[in-house]
């Protein structure tokens, strides 16, 4: 019971990685915030969890691109005298584009999404984790914004920003014993990657080293590392969960 | 018959959390002039304004508050009474 008596907050949690971490952090016994802006999809995996593992879910339809929205959620949580141990920052969106491509109104969803999404929740969260005088905030960035990869250009430079944003807010926050760190999956098997053509999947396969599709999981069990005192003297890291991918 | 005195309880919330004397905690007390209102003892006193007066600060709020003076203006806002107020 590695999360026993810690409350996890976990963005973009009603599907792929995000669901995968609720689901193996519950059987961790962590009490869980859930965020997603699909509000049916939380109900079930709420009633999933509360009947299989027995701990507290709490459920928020949340657009995280949306300031109102996450002040809301913290506003009610300051109600209910709940603070946060840990907040995984996970909610994303992947649109494959070329620079030249590339639409303004995608380039701005990309961007409010995956970097000022995560920048407002983590500021909201911040006064939550600094009254425990110990967390961690854990961020999903990705192999490509480490490597780059053609045609993500967009894509792979707000996940870049993430790597930027933890290293830098790991520093702000060690003295207060807070831990910012980040991972960066691979190749997932989630919504995002389902759709892509054969030829495309097998060229990505074979560049991995293990040669195979990484699971939810596989990124799950990472995430927990990291939000467990198993990780107390990590800060400003992030690990590749990529299965030896190379791009 | 209980006075409770808000002025002096949040003196002793800058106090405690800037970790300075209490008689150092005036109007003028200011961010960044006074050495140890930092920028990390900042977000300290912030958390610990919220939990002592039980309330929640917006972003643009904890921003503005760069001096006491200005603290006790956010914390009017939030219907915090600046007046003694006399409980039973």
């Amino acid at each position: 019971m590695l999360l026993k008596n810690k409350t996890i907050m976990i963005t973009g949690a009603s599907r792929g990685i995000g669901r995968a971490t609720a689901e193996i952090f519950a059987k961790e016994k962590a009490s869980l915030i859930l965020l997603s802006r699909n509000f049916t999809l939380l109900e079930s995996l709420r009633k999933k969890i509360m009947t299989k593992y027995k701990t507290r879910v709490l459920i928020y339809k949340a657009d995280i691109r949306n300031y109102n929205d996450l002040k809301e959620v913290f506003n009610d949580l300051f109600k209910k005298k709940i603070s946060l141990d840990c907040l995984i920052n996970n909610a994303g969106i992947l649109k494959d584009s070329t620079l030249q491509m590339a639409k303004i109104d995608m380039i701005k969803d990309i961007y409010e999404t995956n970097v000022f999404g995560t920048i407002m929740t983590s500021q909201l969260a911040l006064n939550s984790l600094i009254k425990n005088k110990k967390g961690s905030i854990v961020n999903v960035s990705s192999i490509v914004g480490i490597s780059g990869n053609a045609g993500q250009t967009i894509y792979a430079s707000s996940k870049s920003a993430i790597i930027g944003f933890t290293k830098s807010l790991s520093k702000e926050l060690a003295p207060l014993n807070i831990r910012v760190n980040a991972v960066a999956p691979g190749f997932i098997k989630t919504d995002m990657t389902k759709g892509i053509d054969r030829k495309f999947y097998d060229k990505n396969i074979n560049s991995i080293g293990m040669r195979r599709i990484g699971e939810p999981e596989d990124v799950a069990k990472t995430l927990l590392f990291l939000a467990s005192d198993l990780s107390e003297y990590i800060t400003g890291q992030v690990i590749g969960v990529d299965g030896g991918m190379i791009i | 018959m209980k006075v409770i005195n808000n002025t002096d309880k949040l003196k002793r919330v800058f106090a405690e959390s800037l970790g300075i004397s209490a008689n150092k905690v005036k109007n003028s007390l200011a961010y960044q002039k006074e050495p140890k209102w930092d920028s990390i003892s900042h977000m300290v006193l912030v958390s610990n304004i919220e939990n002592e007066f039980e309330i929640s600060f917006d972003t643009d709020e904890v921003i503005a508050m760069s001096t006491f003076a200005i603290a006790v203006k956010i914390l009017k806002k939030h219907k915090i009474n600046f007046n003694n107020v006399t409980k039973k």
